[in-house]
């Protein structure tokens, strides 16, 4: 299992030197990738720019959206910003795409919730065409980057294996991964698809302390404060410590994913230091 | 319990707790222990020595959760249950015993009194014999009302709209009885009668007594006259009914009624309101008055009381009664709802269970302990090895003693054919632009054969270049393709004796597309030829239109089949098969979703099956000595489409055509299907196929492990299971 960490992109107060310097020091780093979440009506960046920003610091991380909310976006759009960071970074993007689960930026993009589905099928039966018509810099893949489609409905899985690349789960225990890792490749293997899908994870940490794993608690209860009570599930799955991480990894990684990306919970470079520190720990003596 | 003393002055001061059953007396000892300064009130209607119920059950991790939330309760509960380790199975008039669960069992009488005389110790105000009609009837101040009212809760139907309640009722019919006979086994009991089946659940609670829950159909239970029966009438039937089981010792009754199960879900377990006086109360639902589950699986009064637990702690965690309260749903109602999902599985499974009377004692028995999908082969083996030897000994056909490798090592007798065992494999093919297998694909489908497969499964190859689905298909319509074949089979053969198939197909419409790499059903980018199929309509939206199939398209389709297997069974093929699935060309005719013909082949299920069965009969007159299957698409997965009912009887017109072993796909047919994915997913439909239709199943839908292929088998789901590379 590869293991990337998250662009601190939707934590609030993270200034553009932060994210650009985070990115910079991840490809110096035990890291395979950055990944981006989305979220429209909260103090975040757009997944796109930072990964553009991040395109230009770096030369050998994947940059990966986990993910977009596909149908907020007009899709030759979403297809052409797609093909420009993939040809800006030299063929490194992955387009993680879902629905989503926020009706407020729905409403916020003027987007209609209700049928949020049903646009995603549209946007994964086009996007190849689109890239393939070279509906982006010819210098980006000639069929585009890999998609990958994350959520939890049985059409999640079937669309998965109909059209793209692979699955990214949106977090949780690893039984719960492992489950879902299962549901994938049995509609892959369904669908004759060739090889396995592509399968990844992410969690959110916090190193450092008490006060760092509040100020990260208090951050998912506010980002995921729409869940209602859940998000005080969410919180409470943050890591906290060496130990729980080289937990969590093990038991994603028995459970079959290919790439973990870890979300930091609090936006201080040196969170990602320490989390460089723990991988790096874990490696030797792995 | 963990202490928060800063939560301690902020907890409720002030419980009302309705109903005086196992959830409530628990919750309010629990409650009242956590917070002796609490003034908690249990309000019941009945008087306090009025029970209905004979025996409930408790597994040991129940047991364990007791043990952890009041020692006294659970050292009193300890004294006075019994325990058992091992479920008969009776049926057909043997008993097949499966030791190694541990199961515990109390009177419901006895239960309420050690509840009740703790809640006495601990200071829990209980009273008896109130009934309360409104809850604006109960008196004084409270920060919370504990509904634990049962089925009929008040509280719930008061608030209905807060609560969100729906109920279903199950289609049994079931009655709940005692009997002076003491069993030493959970028993369940299958009596196959003039009216219909009657199962019996039955369990010892005491050292005198044991509780018989028997139950039946519908439509066996007005035919026996059970429906115009008084209580004493019902009891005698009862009584006649387990004559042989209960060696003399009499069933009992006690109000009991022939009743159907019903099954409550809660979308909200708590709620806050305002009543007359402006007041805030907060009100949370517990156990029957917020759930139900079917009893098969296990009692509800285990889950009140789990519920009881979890409130305790959450009202004692959090000094905010509210978020105590989201707390407490949050915890218990994925639990629950895992918990009804099981035994709603469960209670269609004892509803439908009829079709599992064809089976054997001993698959019988252990289907029925592996209903639940939650215990598989492994696990039996490991509670009780005597068990497990013998489910080994029966698949083998071995008789009393010694042991036997695992069902799926058994051999197979398919017609003429004997597969040397239950594990079937079928690696990607890959060809070339002849549509010859690749050296490649045939090293792969060797190597499987090496590894012990009993049955390679090559293809699917197309009958002809138009009924390719991408260029690089393998195919059977040439000279050159069949020398191939020949040499791979031999390849095989040569490799301890095992067999080695092949798959027929049309694309039909799903034909003229890209590798299945780039995803599926795209079309290619040049070079498309024109597709056929049963009606004039794309595969996807933006695919090419096929040309609906005249007669002479039906002639030369039906020709290139039977030319395909006479070039099979010249290349030394075992067995053939024949796709009519996945939305393929044969499929095509079967589905009512894309089959919109007006002719004799569409309209009727008769009529679409017309042409897939006329293929069917031309190509076993040319290949008449070896097995011959087929593929078949057991649910569309979409509304109006094909279920299960309908590839049953499609699996019944096969096994008339001569067709020896169904293979069970599902899905697919449009793009919009949607599949429950998960691991086994195709195994319920492929048990429906062989049971109801009696005939023998292979059965894939990602089984990666011996154990699931061991539990699929020795369950008699499938004959055959596809394994994963």
């Amino acid at each position: 299992m590869r293991v990337g960490v998250g662009l601190p992109t939707t934590l609030p107060g993270a200034d553009g030197k932060l994210v650009i310097e985070w990115a910079r020091m991840a490809d110096e780093g035990p890291f395979s990738s950055l990944g981006v979440l989305d979220r429209l009506t909260y103090d975040s960046y757009d997944p796109f720019t930072p990964l553009a920003a991040a395109a230009a610091v770096t030369s050998r991380v994947l940059l990966a959206t986990t993910i977009v909310v596909g149908p907020l976006y007009n899709t030759p759009i979403l297809a052409k910003m797609a093909a420009s960071i993939d040809a800006l970074s030299g063929g490194r993007f992955v387009l993680g795409l879902a629905v989503g689960a926020r009706q407020e930026d729905y409403e916020a993009a003027e987007v209609d919730y209700r049928t949020r589905g049903r646009r995603l099928a549209e946007q994964l039966a086009v996007l190849r065409t689109l890239w393939e018509e070279a509906r982006g810099p010819s210098s980006g893949r000639p069929g585009g980057p890999p998609v990958l489609v994350g959520g939890t409905s049985d059409v999640v899985y079937s669309r998965m294996a109909r059209y793209t690349d692979g699955y990214v789960h949106g977090g949780g225990p690893p039984r719960a991964f492992a489950r879902a890792a299962d549901k994938a490749r049995s509609a892959w293997s369904d669908a004759g698809r060739p090889g396995k899908p592509q399968i990844w994870g992410q969690g959110y940490f916090a190193l450092g302390g008490d006060e760092v794993r509040e100020q990260g608690m208090a951050y998912l209860r506010d980002y995921y404060a729409f869940t209602g009570p859940f998000a005080e599930k969410i919180a409470a799955g943050l890591l906290t410590t060496p130990q729980a991480i080289a937990g969590f990894l093990r038991g994603y990684e028995e459970a079959g994913c290919d790439e973990m990306v870890l979300f930091p919970a609090s936006p201080d470079i040196a969170q990602l230091e320490q989390l460089a520190a723990v991988l790096t720990t874990l490696r030797v003596t792995a | 319990m963990t202490q928060n003393p800063k939560s301690k002055t902020q907890n409720p001061k002030s419980i009302r707790v309705l109903g005086a059953g196992p959830a409530g007396l628990y919750f309010a000892l629990l409650a009242k222990k956590a917070d002796p300064s609490c003034a908690i009130t249990v309000i019941e209607r009945n008087p306090a020595d009025v029970t209905y119920g004979w025996g409930v059950v408790f597994s040991d991790r129940t047991l364990a959760s007791f043990q952890r939330a009041d020692y006294k309760t659970y050292e009193r509960i300890t004294e006075n249950f019994v325990i058992w380790d091992a479920i008969d199975v009776r049926y057909r008039g043997e008993t097949v015993r499966c030791g190694g669960h541990v199961i515990a069992s109390i009177s419901r009488k006895l239960l309420l009194n050690i509840l009740q005389e703790r809640c006495a110790e601990l200071g829990v105000n209980m009273v008896f014999g109130r009934e309360i009609h409104d809850l604006a009837e109960l008196d004084g101040s409270y920060d919370l009302l504990v509904a634990a009212d049962g089925i009929n809760s008040l509280a719930r139907r008061q608030y209905e709209g807060e609560f969100k309640p729906r109920t279903e009722m199950g289609r049994a019919r079931y009655i709940w009885l005692g009997g002076d006979k003491v069993l030493d086994a959970f028993t369940f009991i299958f009596h196959e009668t003039e009216h219909g089946l009657f199962q019996v659940h039955a369990y010892p609670y005491s050292g005198t007594s044991s509780t018989f829950i028997v139950e039946c159909a519908q439509d066996t239970w007005q035919r026996a006259g059970l429906d115009r029966a008084t209580e004493e009438e019902s009891l005698a039937f009862c009584q006649r009914l387990l004559n042989d089981d209960l060696h003399g010792a009499y069933l009992l009754s006690n109000n009991s009624r022939w009743i159907s199960f019903t099954t409550l879900k809660t979308k909200h377990w708590h709620t806050t309101i305002q009543n007359l006086k402006s007041k805030i109360q907060n009100i949370v639902l517990l156990g029957d008055a917020a759930h139900t589950a079917h009893f098969s699986i296990g009692s509800g009064t285990k889950l009140a009381m789990e519920d009881a637990i979890a409130l305790a702690n959450a009202l004692e965690q959090h000094p905010d009664i509210r978020k105590a309260l989201d707390e407490y749903e949050l915890e218990r109602k994925p639990v629950v709802e895992t918990f009804q999902r099981a035994a709603h599985e469960s209670q269609i499974y004892f509803e439908t269970l009829k079709r599992y009377l064809v089976l054997d004692p001993v698959p019988f028995a252990f289907q029925l302990l592996t209903r639940s999908g939650r215990i598989t082969y492994d696990d039996l083996h490991f509670r009780d090895a005597r068990f497990g030897d013998m489910v080994d000994r029966w698949m083998h056909g071995r008789g009393e003693a010694g042991v036997a490798p695992p069902p799926m090592f058994a051999p197979l007798q398919l017609g003429t054919t004997c597969l040397r065992n239950r594990v079937v494999m079928s690696p990607i093919p890959g060809g070339d632009r002849a549509g010859t297998p690749g050296d490649g694909y045939i090293a792969r489908l060797v190597e499987c054969a090496e590894g012990g497969a009993g049955l390679m499964l090559a293809g699917t190859c197309a009958v002809s270049p138009e009924g390719r689905v991408t260029p690089a298909d393998v195919g059977m319509y040439s000279e050159l393709q069949g020398r191939a074949w020949s040499e791979a089979v031999e390849k095989v053969h040569a490799s301890q004796g095992a067999r080695i198939g092949v798959r027929l197909g049309h694309a039909g419409r799903r034909g003229s597309t890209r590798p299945r790499s780039e995803g599926l059903d795209r079309p290619l980018k040049e070079g498309n030829w024109p597709l056929i199929s049963a009606s004039p309509s794309p595969y996807t939206p933006t695919g090419q239109v096929p040309r609906e199939m005249d007669r002479a398209d039906m002639d030369r389709v039906r020709d290139d089949f039977v030319m395909s297997a006479r070039i099979a069974h010249e290349a030394s093929f075992d067995l053939l098969q024949l796709d009519f699935a996945h939305g393929y060309l044969l499929a095509s005719f079967l589905s009512p979703l894309t089959n919109r013909r007006e002719d004799e082949y569409g309209g009727s299920p008769e009529n679409r099956a017309r042409y897939p069965l006329e293929v069917l009969g031309a190509v076993r007159s040319v290949w008449v000595d070896r097995p011959l299957s087929v593929v078949v698409t057991a649910t569309d997965y979409v509304k109006g489409g094909l279920e299960v009912e309908d590839a049953i009887e499609l699996a019944r017109m096969l096994k008339a055509g001569g067709c020896d072993l169904v293979q069970v796909h599902a899905g697919q047919t449009t793009p919009e299907a949607e599949p429950p994915y998960a691991r086994g997913f195709l195994t319920p439909l492929a048990d429906r196929i062989r049971n109801e239709a009696g005939v023998p199943t292979l059965v894939g839908g990602y089984l990666t492990t011996s154990n699931e292929a061991n539990t699929v088998l020795a369950a008699g789901k499938a004959d055959l299971c596809l394994m994963e590379i």
